[in-house]
Order: C-alpha cells, then sequence, then structure tokens
C-alpha cells in the first residue's frame, strides 16, 4: 500500500496535478480576446509586462497594496496560511527524503523546528479564516459548503501530517491519511477553485495589464493597489 | 405577451418608436410591459457563449468568497453594511445564476438582476483594486448590463437613451443642424466681448478637434462658449465637427454595444474626414470612457488607440497651463479651502490624477486645496455615477449613495468643489439640493476664465 501511494499513485498524481495546472493556463492564455476584454495585449506588450508585474508583485507583498495594509489582521492569516501551506512541503525533511531516494536530487530541507511552527501556523490560520466565514456577514452570504469542502481537503494533510509527526494513535494509519489526503489535495488542484494557485497569476495579470496599458500605464501615471 | 409596444427586445432605431416611448410618463406603461416580458433563454445562453471568455469566467471560478470587496464598494458602506451590497454577492447572485442556469432564468429574476445592475453597481471599478484575485465587478456588471439588454430589461431611461444615440447620434435630440446652428450663435454672442473669437465648424487639419456632450448645446450652450474663449485666448487653431461632435454614451450604461460601435465610429469618422493632429473632448468622465479608453476596441482598432491622439479636457487645460498659452493672474486666484472631485471614469480608468492636481497648482492659492479621503484611484464614486443619476425609479437609491460624497466633502471642510466631469458635477449639484450643505460645485471652464490674465489686444476696445 505505503509503496503503491508513494510510487506510481504519486507519479500520476504529480502528472494529473501539474500536467492540468498547465493546461489551466494555456486554455486561459487561449480565451484572451482583446476586442472583448478590452485590453490590446500584443500591441503594448511592454506596458502591459509591466503593469503585470507591478499588479503581482503587490499582491504578493503583505504591505503591497492598500487592501493589505489597511486590513492587517487579515492580511497576517492570509499569508501565514499560504506562506503555510506551500513552502512546508516543498522544503520538509522528510520530502525531501523521499525526493532523494527516488531521483536523487534534494532541495535545501528546513530545521525540524520550523517546520512544525509553519505547519501549525497554517492550521491555526486556516481554522482562523474558516471561523471569519461563520463569524461575518459579509463573508458568510459568500461561502457555501464548497468553500468549506476546499478548506477540509488543504487542511487534511497537514493536520494528518502533524498527528503521524507526533505519534499520537496509529502512525502507519496517520501516515498513510496524511499520504492519501495529499495526493487528494495535488489532484484537486487543477480541478477546483484550488487551480487559483495559477490562475491567480492569470487573473492579477490580466488586470495589471489593463491598468498598464489603458487605465494609466500609458499616461505615465502607474496606479498604486 | 412575449414583448411588449414599448419594451421589447428591440433597439429604439426610428424617431417615432423614441417618441412614443417618451410619450409614457415615467416609463409607467413601459415598466408595466416589463412584468410580461419573456425571456428568451436560447438566445440569452447563446450570447453567453459567444461573449463570455477566460477572464469572466475564471473570475467566478476563482472567487475566493473571502469578502474582501466589500468594503471597497461605497455603496456597501453606505448602505448600512448589509450582505446584498457585498460586491461579490451582487455579481454572483445575478449574472453568476444566469450561467450556472445556462439562461434558462424567469422574467422576474431578470427584472431582479435589472434593479442589482442598474441600482446597486455604478461601474466605477474600485472593487477591482481590492480583491487579491483581480477580480473586477464593475467590468462584470457592464458585460451583466449587456446581456439584460439584449433581453429588454433595461431602465426606461435608458432605453431612451440610447435610442437618442441611435436615432439622434446623441444622448438628446440635437440635430447636426441645432449642433451648427448652436455654434453660429455662441460664436455671435461671444465675439462681442472677446473680438476675434470664433467657432470653426469642419476645419480641415486643425491642431485640434473639440467634441463634447450633448447636453452642452442642448442645455448649456455657455458651455460650448467657454471652450471658445480658452481655445481662443491660448491661440489655438481648433475645430468642432458639424458630424461626429457628440462624445457621450448611454448606450454604455445601456448596455447596447452594437449603438456604443456606432456612436465611437461617428467620433472616428469626423477624425479621419478633418484630419486634425490631436482631439480633446469636454469635462465629461463617461464620455471620456467611451471615446477614448473603451472606444478603440468596440471599432476594432487592434492598437486600442484612437486615430490620433485624443486628451481629455484637463489634459489640455493642464498643458496650455503649463506652457504658458494660458495665463493665471495672481490676484485671482482661488483663496478659499476648495477641493476637487476625482471622476471615476478617467482617474480610475485612464490615471488622469496628476494633471488635475497640477491644474490645481495654478489656480489655487497654495494651502487652500483640501484633498479627499480617500483620493485619486482610490476616491469614491460621486454616487450618480453608471446612468444612476438619471433613472427615476431609482432615485431613492441615488440619493442614499450621493451621502458617501456628501461624507467626503463635509469631511475637507470646504464650501467649493471642482468637479470636471458631468456626470460628478450633477451627482454633487443634486447632493446640494437634497441634504442643503451648502457648498458650491464647479467645471474648470468658467472658473479658469475668471482668473485669466488677458493680453491687452484680445480685450474688447472701449466704445467711448
Amino acid at each position: 500500500m505505503y509503496d503503491f501511494l508513494t510510487g506510481p499513485m504519486l507519479w500520476l498524481t504529480f502528472a494529473v496535478s501539474f500536467g492540468g495546472l498547465l493546461v489551466r493556463i494555456v486554455l486561459y492564455i487561449k480565451g484572451l480576446d482583446q476586442q472583448l476584454d478590452r485590453v490590446a495585449y500584443r500591441a503594448h506588450m511592454g506596458y502591459g509586462l509591466k503593469g503585470a508585474f507591478n499588479s503581482i508583485i503587490s499582491f504578493l507583498n503583505p504591505v503591497g497594496a492598500r487592501l493589505w495594509r489597511i486590513r492587517p489582521g487579515f492580511t497576517l492569516m492570509f499569508f501565514v496560511f499560504h506562506i503555510g501551506i506551500v513552502v512546508t512541503p516543498i522544503f520538509l525533511i522528510a520530502h525531501n527524503v523521499m525526493l532523494q531516494e527516488n531521483l536523487g536530487i534534494s532541495l535545501p530541507a528546513l530545521p525540524t523546528c520550523v517546520a512544525d511552527i509553519l505547519t501549525w501556523a497554517a492550521v491555526v490560520a486556516g481554522l482562523l479564516l474558516t471561523l471569519r466565514r461563520v463569524a461575518f456577514p459579509e463573508v458568510r452570504i459568500l461561502t457555501t459548503g464548497y468553500d468549506y469542502l476546499m478548506m477540509v481537503i488543504t487542511l487534511a494533510p497537514f493536520v494528518t501530517g502533524l498527528l503521524a509527526r507526533y505519534g499520537i494513535g496509529d502512525y502507519q494509519f496517520w501516515l498513510t491519511a496524511h499520504i492519501i489526503t495529499g495526493e487528494i489535495w495535488l489532484l484537486s488542484l487543477p480541478f477546483t477553485k484550488l487551480s487559483h494557485v495559477v490562475l491567480f497569476f492569470m487573473s492579477r495579470a490580466q488586470l495589471g495589464m489593463d491598468y498598464g496599458i489603458k487605465r494609466g500605464g500609458m499616461k505615465g501615471s502607474s496606479l498604486s493597489w | 405577451m412575449p414583448e411588449g409596444i414599448l419594451c421589447n427586445k428591440t433597439p429604439i432605431k426610428t424617431d417615432e418608436q423614441l417618441k412614443l416611448t417618451l410619450s409614457d410618463s415615467r416609463g409607467t406603461k413601459y415598466y408595466a410591459e416589463m412584468l410580461e416580458l419573456e425571456v428568451d433563454s436560447d438566445a440569452l445562453w447563446a450570447l453567453i457563449q459567444k461573449t463570455m471568455k477566460s477572464r469572466t469566467k475564471t473570475w467566478f471560478e476563482i472567487c475566493a468568497h473571502c469578502g474582501l470587496c466589500a468594503n471597497s464598494c461605497f455603496l456597501y458602506q453606505v448602505n448600512g453594511r448589509i450582505p446584498q451590497q457585498v460586491p461579490s454577492y451582487k455579481i454572483q447572485s445575478t449574472l453568476g445564476e444566469i450561467v450556472k442556469k445556462k439562461g434558462k432564468v424567469t422574467n422576474e429574476f431578470m427584472r431582479h438582476c435589472m434593479d442589482v445592475a442598474w441600482s446597486q453597481c455604478t461601474c466605477c471599478n474600485r472593487c477591482g483594486m481590492y480583491c487579491p484575485h483581480g477580480i473586477d465587478m464593475g467590468v462584470m456588471f457592464g458585460y451583466l448590463r449587456g446581456l439584460l439588454y439584449s433581453q429588454g430589461f433595461v431602465p426606461w431611461e435608458l432605453k431612451i437613451g440610447s435610442g437618442m444615440h441611435r436615432v439622434y447620434r446623441a444622448q438628446m435630440d440635437v440635430t447636426t443642424e441645432d449642433w451648427v446652428e448652436t455654434c453660429e450663435w455662441m460664436a455671435e454672442e461671444t465675439e462681442e466681448e472677446w473680438p476675434g473669437l470664433e467657432i470653426p465648424v469642419d476645419k480641415q487639419n486643425a491642431d485640434i478637434m473639440y467634441t463634447c456632450n450633448a447636453r452642452e448645446p442642448k442645455h448649456y450652450p455657455e458651455d460650448v462658449a467657454e471652450a471658445a474663449i480658452l481655445f481662443h485666448v491660448a491661440g489655438e487653431n481648433w475645430t468642432v465637427p458639424s458630424e461626429g461632435w457628440e462624445q457621450t454614451s448611454l448606450s454604455m450604461f445601456a448596455g447596447d454595444w452594437e449603438c456604443c460601435k456606432d456612436n465611437v465610429q461617428n467620433v472616428y469618422d469626423a477624425i479621419e474626414r478633418l484630419n486634425p493632429k490631436r482631439a480633446t473632448g469636454t469635462e465629461c468622465g463617461h464620455a471620456h470612457r467611451a471615446t477614448v479608453i473603451e472606444g478603440p476596441y468596440w471599432t476594432g482598432r487592434p492598437d486600442g488607440l484612437p486615430p490620433v491622439p485624443y486628451i481629455h479636457y484637463v489634459e489640455w487645460l493642464a498643458e496650455a497651463l503649463r506652457t504658458g498659452k494660458l495665463k493665471i493672474d495672481p490676484a485671482k486666484r482661488i483663496k478659499e479651502p476648495v477641493t476637487l472631485q476625482d471622476s471615476c471614469n478617467y482617474v480610475r480608468n485612464q490615471g488622469l490624477k496628476d494633471v488635475t492636481r497640477e491644474i490645481i497648482s495654478y489656480i489655487v492659492e497654495p494651502g487652500y486645496f483640501v484633498e479627499m479621503s480617500p483620493t485619486k484611484e482610490h476616491n469614491y464614486c460621486c454616487g450618480g455615477g453608471g446612468g444612476f443619476n438619471g433613472i427615476g425609479m431609482y432615485r431613492e437609491q441615488r440619493n442614499v449613495a450621493l451621502r458617501t460624497k456628501m461624507n467626503q466633502i463635509i469631511d475637507t471642510g470646504c464650501k467649493l468643489v471642482i468637479a470636471p466631469c458631468h456626470n460628478c458635477w450633477d451627482a454633487i449639484r443634486d447632493l446640494e439640493e437634497e441634504y442643503e450643505i451648502g457648498i458650491r460645485w464647479s467645471f474648470l471652464k468658467p472658473l479658469i476664465i475668471g482668473m485669466l490674465d488677458v493680453p491687452e489686444h484680445m480685450l474688447p476696445k472701449d466704445e467711448e
């Protein structure tokens, strides 16, 4: 079971997940229409790319956009959550050991205590973000069961990973659960709202190009986000 | 009844139909007919499939339902922060449902969408700046309006407005003759005070072609005269076209895409015909957006630009002051606290925030200019944008919407507001009428004329 999940199943998961995300990017670009979107992508590529870059960087930086600066509490939860769920799986020492065994390469590994903190922080931030959905009427009205499902899919590998790491109960059970939920999470990326892992960049770039080309960029006035 | 006589899926194309619709006082019969209007689900779905591409589709899919757009929307803030006014909710519960149901929606639902599209969003595009995913609900509402218009679910005034553009190629019934006569009349009147002043119509190869808002010849012809005075004093080689002089687009607010294209093509044709070096429009926000920012795409210009450089009036004015073509008498500068309304349509949609402040630096005594908060691209809509000002059935909601601007103005402590946009000017006038906070408001033209340092030879000779 373990061998299957960390062998063929893992490779299949990677192929579907990363391949699928690539397809999403290609389909997004193919679906651009300068007349319907009202952005002259090709004619002013320079201005467009500058705007796209500005837009992406502003929102990857916790103090880069006015949105982040006026909502420090949310911003903190948001960045802790995202940094935890992106950084930890890639740089975790246990994952790197697997990479080393299978491919003979490894990435720099996080010290265990840092990985622990990041994981805990991501789980707590995720729970707070979920609580926020219940607590605030302006978020509650938008929230559907699908949003909660996405949170469960995202947090499950982290929670099971922690349970396995601390050896609470049956280690083998939690390890298997961790691998299965991790693979479910990866498989969900291209097919669900989690596709925002790549589509965030596409959407931001597109609005950034809009601003960079016709909404001020060509007038030499870069609008601050 | 699938379609009514007044309320139907056919745009107003004849003067007869226009007058008939206009004669229906306050749209009473029109809205009664709307109750019975049938939704053509197949046509609606076909239109969506043809026009809804990556951007909107992805926006729906990746909206994280985080609610951060809520506070970015002045209508959410000013309406007691009710969750129904959260931008994301407004678009998901209207356009989102139409798409989810593949166009199979009821008449009642379409009327609900009309209410939301025209009374709960002014397409000010502010939310787009505050969404982590860069989702611009204003853009989506513009799209939804187009779908609703195609099915006949559009407020009475905007059905008439786009009909006016189709029949007269102007948002009001100003014909070519009316326009040319107004120019001649204004030139004659103004020449008494400004010797040598002309309003040249259809002059070839001028440096600047001037276009305006049909309300000016119709209701405030002095605005045309003021433009002429400033061009005259600045020594500009300018002209107005007899055809293609109207640059507003109520069809853009109505969602009449076909008409949008026709209007702007009419202006571009005037440019091709007269061959000016540049064009400039009047102090109007949506007209600039329609003719200069969105128009090139409607007409299919691959570079997204008008045929010649086409600037907003504030850009021409800033340039004239900067280069000394117009000189301000320092003694006549504004010496009272004054604030500036940033129009969404040329600030958030074309970045013209610094030139307006440059104008302020010439005409306001240092220390008297007070910024609104928030300001520039983060400024709020005047409260009447996107056609909201003109729709009778949403007057009450519009009046509530004005309160944001009212509070912003009150917070500055100023009694004078400069509003270089017709729509903002109207909204501020209406808010004073409604709430009586004791303010004055003005376009730039009359203010500047009042403080010009005019060369001796341009002044009328004393008749003694």
